[in-house]
Order: C-alpha cells, then structure tokens, then sequence
C-alpha cells in the first residue's frame, strides 16, 4: 500500500549565515590580531646552597662592569678604562671587550678552542659582562642597556658568520649557529642588585 | 527575476570566522596595569602561545587608582599579587603544558617600574626554575 510521497519542505537556513556572522564578530572583539615580541633572556640556575662566590676566581682584564644606578646613569668599567657613558658608548665597547681583536693585555684572555667546522680557534670564551642594577633604576634603562648588550652580540655573531659562511647568523644551519655561539658564548652575569646609597 | 541564491553564504562566512579564529589569540585577561612596554630592536616574536605565560607589571589602571592607589602592582591572572606569590602562579601555569621545560615567562613592566620589582619576581622565577624569560617590547623604528 504505498502512499503518495509527500515532498518534505526544506528546512530554512537563511539565518545561518546571521548565526555565523554573529559568531564571526564575537571573535573579532575578543581577539588580537598582534604578535608578542620581547627581548628573549634566560635566567641562570638558582644558587646551590653551598656554592661559593664563583666571581671572585675571574680574572679583572676578563670583567667588563655595567652598573646602572637609581638616577639610571651607566656606569662602564673594565680593567684600564671606568667612568659614567652614554648608552650610545655601550655597543662598540662591549663589541671590542668580547672581539679583543689585538689580543690586548687590558681586554679578555684568549683560548685556544677546537670548535667543529670553524676548527681552531682563538676566543675569549672566559670574558662576562657584569650588570649591576640598582633598586631604583627604572626599568627601561635597564631594558635599553639588555638589549645593547644583546646587539653587540648579534652584530659579533653576524660579522662571524659573515665571514666564515657568507650568510648572516638567522639563516645558518642549526650546527653553523652552535659553532657561532661557541667562538661568541653570552656571558652576560647579573649580580645582586645593590643599594649604591641614597633612598629608593 | 529569480532570487539570488545565498545558500553558501554560511560557508562563506564560516571559511572567514575560521580564518579568524586560526590567527588571532583570546585576550588573555583583563588588565588592572597599565603598563608602555620599552622599544627595542634585538626582538624575537614569540611563536608558542601554549607556553608562555605572561607577568603584568604597572601601575593600577585609572579606574582603579582611587582605591589602590598608584604604586606598581604586579599583577598575576585576573588579580594583583605580590612577587613571591609568582611561584604558586608558575606552578599552576605548569599544570597542563606538556613540555614544561619549554616554558616562558613574559615580563610586561611599564617602562618607569623601578628595576627592585623585576629582580625580585626574576629572583622568584629563578627559583621555581623557570628560566626562559622575555621581557616583552615593541619594535622601535
């Protein structure tokens, strides 16, 4: 007994495309299309309760000083130069305290270190960089002096890479950028901020 | 005349409300800092979302001045907290990361915070192991 088939209406979805416009803007005001950027540090390993003052073993010629004080001043010392500078002063000094091209007696010690595809080489893997905050130095003087520092470092790194692979650092293989980052190790130490005197 | 056919209209805008929901990020919380981040030029973008977690550092916004007054606040998930309460809030955000060893921390200080307040939290941080830091910036020009 078939009975005459009845033609089922179509649902209506005109208003999907209202429900998906709606869904649609919801999403645009409660995300943000912008990318976090940031100076990428990383913090050394908490003291060991029984660990001595490793600083004190270092060598002065092998120190470079940066010391920010609460009015923000820097301060840069190594072992024959020490005097306030501007932040301008603080990437070519850093550059030639970590290059020591001439193998100067006042700039870091040299090593000789076997490094893979730069061979031998001579580096000054010993030297540290030595930033002294104060409680009160505001924070973007510090962050400016970070990021020279990081720059001096960049800029090593890319004349390096320059030279030995003819392109720059970003676009070394992963091994080429490891052999960089042994001839030019960051050693950059951050003391316990100290109290220079004068309120916070 | 016969009427436009706008069956694939939905499609049309689901392809764009997907677009949408791929690229951008939720708005992690609401601000009670307001901060300026500094300028900088050696930046790195960070690309994991799932593994950075972010510290605000600031004064209190207006609307929150009258009863908090005006002094920098560190300001953890929804609420103010002090700097030693950084390690509960590292462990929690540990919680549901599968690599916790790629961990980061994104500092935003406004750009006038008095250095004491970012070593005590980077003291902190260093003590719960949390060694990847990021002190957020924009691009200067």
């Amino acid at each position: 007994m078939a009975k005459k088939k009845k033609k089922m209406p179509g649902l209506n979805t005109s208003s999907t495309a209202d429900i998906s416009f709606m869904l649609l803007i919801f999403f645009l005001v409660t995300t943000s299309m912008d990318t976090d950027m940031g100076l990428a540090r990383r913090l050394p390993k908490p003291p060991e309760p029984d660990q001595e003052d490793a600083t004190m073993d270092i060598k002065a010629r092998n120190i470079l000083y940066v010391r920010l004080n609460a009015a923000g001043q820097l301060w840069i010392q190594d072992e024959m130069n020490f005097g306030f500078a501007d932040i301008k002063e603080l990437r070519p000094r850093v550059k030639e305290f970590v290059k020591n091209e001439q193998n100067l007696s006042r700039l870091p010690e040299k090593h000789v270190k076997n490094i893979d595809l730069l061979g031998q080489c001579f580096v000054t893997d010993k030297h540290v960089v030595s930033v002294q905050t104060d409680r009160g130095t505001p924070y973007n003087i510090y962050f400016q002096v970070q990021n020279e520092l990081v720059a001096a470092y960049n800029e090593l790194r890319n004349e390096l890479s320059k030279q030995k692979f003819g392109r720059e650092y970003q676009y070394l293989k992963d091994e080429e950028k490891a052999a960089i980052r042994q001839y030019y190790p960051q050693n950059i130490s951050e003391a316990e901020p100290k109290k220079y005197g004068g309120d916070k | 005349m016969p009427e436009m056919n706008t069956s694939s209209l939905p499609d049309l805008i689901f392809t764009i409300l997907f677009f949408f929901m791929m690229v951008t990020t939720m708005r992690e919380v609401t601000l009670k800092v307001k901060f300026t981040i500094p300028q900088g030029t050696e930046l790195e973008k960070l690309e994991k979302k799932s593994v950075v977690s972010f510290i605000y550092v600031g004064p209190p916004t207006d609307n929150l001045r009258a009863q908090m007054g005006s002094s920098t606040r560190i300001q953890l998930n929804d609420r103010y907290a002090e700097a030693r309460e950084v390690m509960d809030f590292i462990a929690a955000e540990r919680q549901g990361m599968t690599n916790q060893a790629e961990q980061i921390i994104s500092i935003k200080a406004d750009q006038q915070t008095q250095m004491g307040y970012i070593t005590d939290i980077k003291e902190v941080l260093r003590k719960s192991w949390a060694l990847r830091i990021n002190y957020s910036a924009s691009r200067r020009n």
